[in-house]
């Protein structure tokens, strides 16, 4: 133990700060990769059971192996490159996916102290990343060389757009609330049981969150950008292989990225319903983000596919005028220190 | 020392994207060349404790105008030949404009305006809100800028979506709401048909 210790006080102090990071980025990363892993089994067996089947349980206990089966299957799976497509971005655009869907992960706090970077402008920071990812679509659409793919970036780059605006005037609903950008301070604005969290007096934003959030990771009822039985599998039609598992891990990891921020800004985060009864914990946080997660699946298994004029309806016509009201309502309230919550 | 090294990184990079935006030929290149140069500016931008500005630029430059712009030249049907016929064409303009540009800013950043006489700037505290110091002189110092330009930009989407929009004759328009109004009475007429009976 010594010896470790002498090691690392010889060494110098970027290079300390460095491991240090890393390590814990990899508290954060690594985890998160064995939740998408069982979440792809979890969707595969909720739908399963809603649709009366039984989903995979061949490999290992009542088929707890089989993200893992997937997993090696993409691994020795050859990566084909098309041939006349962009040889150097069909490769770049899954890690240009992947990158910006991990990167938002940095400022989440996990509780009032667990947080890799308690940055000021958080919320900002997570709305920038998220709209990073939209160019892996487009440019795996492009590079592919292939008019399914292409077709597919079209719309994704149309739809990501038209609800990152009403995505983000949700947010500044939150702002006005909170009055401010860090996430850790918006939870521990909602301090106070359950009247106190943010989804009473911001219930249509809520809403308006939760369905461009739906929106921006490119889910059923919205996945025109992949879209099956209109253009085969959109934008990654041509990946196979890792490639094409980098893109599913970072729609999945965005996901979960979604569900997250919805138990953080609208549902208080780690903070308890009832704090005279039970504690604050993490838990809390998990089980939240967990029944959002649910959802995700549960559209998937509900509604049919939006046509595509339909989608930028709902985003145009009526996802950002309600938005829009509401900020107005919102500073009525503001100005008139109305409830407890603008007091 | 870290932070020189990073400003040095990033600067490089920002100059070399910017330079190969102009000068590789795949218009779609290009496009992400400009997409980088935004990207790299905003972490010298982060380097200077401008953290608004910087997510700003990557929010609204990155996010979403590169986007739109990407979008467009990805439709195009492009001629690598005939651009580049253009490139000699257009270079005395192009000089021109670049010659002006060089003027106006070596004017003003040699101006007394931009000439800082404060010393060395500090670094300022942890605690420091770059958005919440931005929000504030935005509303009170600066209103009536702020609002002329927001009033500015609203007339600049009006006159856009003017331009753009008409109707032409043979395009068949659907109406969704009328489409979401429909119920199954509309559509479907059920028939009670009896039976027949067994012999």
């Amino acid at each position: 133990m010594d010896f470790l210790t002498s090691i690392w006080e010889w060494l110098h102090e970027y290079v300390q700060y460095t491991i240090f990071s890393g390590v814990k980025s990899l508290t954060i990363l690594l985890p998160l990769f064995i939740i998408v892993a069982y979440y792809t089994y979890a969707e595969r067996k909720v739908i399963g059971y809603m649709q009366t089947r039984k989903g995979p349980n061949r490999v290992g206990p009542k088929g707890l192996f089989q993200p893992f089966a997937d997993m090696f299957k993409l691994m020795f799976k050859e990566i084909i490159i098309p041939t006349n497509s962009n040889r150097y971005l069909f490769i770049i655009a899954p890690v240009i996916t992947f990158a910006p869907a991990m990167a938002a992960w940095a400022v989440i706090p996990f509780n009032d102290t667990l947080v890799f970077s308690n940055i000021n402008a958080g919320l900002l920071y997570i709305l920038a990343m998220t709209s990073l990812g939209v160019y892996g679509v487009i440019i795996a659409g492009w590079a592919s060389n292939s008019k399914y793919a292409l077709l597919g970036a079209m719309r994704s780059a149309a739809q990501i757009v038209a609800y990152e605006i009403a995505m983000g005037f949700a947010l500044v609903g939150v702002l006005m609330v909170a009055g401010s950008l860090n996430l850790g301070e918006i939870v521990g604005q909602q301090a106070g049981g359950i009247s106190r969290w943010f989804f009473i007096p911001l219930l249509p934003l809520f809403f308006v969150y939760l369905i461009s959030g739906v929106a921006e990771t490119n889910r059923a009822p919205f996945d025109v950008a992949e879209g099956e039985s209109e253009i085969v599998a959109g934008f990654h039609v041509e990946y196979s292989g890792m490639t094409f598992a980098v893109f599913f891990l970072a729609e999945y990891a965005n996901m979960i990225l979604i569900a997250m921020l919805c138990s953080l800004m609208f549902f208080g985060g780690w903070l308890s319903p009832v704090p005279e009864l039970v504690d604050d914990s993490i838990g809390w946080l998990f089980g939240k983000t967990a029944v959002f997660m649910l959802l995700f699946l549960w559209f998937r298994a509900t509604f049919p596919r939006y046509r595509y004029d339909q989608i930028m309806r709902l985003g145009w016509k009526v996802l950002l005028p309600v938005t829009i009201l509401w900020l107005v309502v919102e500073g009525v309230a503001v100005y008139f220190e109305i409830g407890p919550w603008f007091a | 020392m870290i932070e020189t090294v990073i400003f040095y990184v990033f600067a490089v990079a920002t100059v070399v994207s910017a330079t190969a935006v102009v000068t590789v030929r795949n218009p779609v290149h290009a496009a992400l060349f400009l997409v980088l140069t935004f990207f790299t500016s905003a972490v010298i931008w982060m380097s200077l404790e401008a953290e608004f500005l910087a997510i700003a630029l990557v929010l609204v430059y990155v996010g979403a105008v590169m986007v739109l712009f990407i979008f467009v030249v990805m439709m195009l049907d492009i001629n690598i030949a005939r651009l580049r016929e253009g490139f000699v064409r257009y270079l005395p303009l192009g000089l021109l404009v670049a010659a002006i540009m060089l003027g106006l800013m070596l004017s003003v950043v040699t101006s007394d305006v931009f000439v800082l006489d404060t010393g060395e700037p500090l670094p300022k505290p942890a605690d420091y809100s770059n958005t919440k110091a931005l929000g504030g002189v935005l509303y009170t110092d600066y209103v009536f800028a702020f609002e002329i330009a927001a009033v500015i930009l609203l007339v600049a989407i009006i006159a856009a979506i003017s331009l753009t929009m008409r109707k032409r004759a043979q395009t068949k328009y659907q109406n969704p709401s009328l489409q979401n109004k429909v119920r199954k009475a509309d559509r479907l007429r059920i028939v009670k048909m009896p039976s027949e009976e067994k012999e």
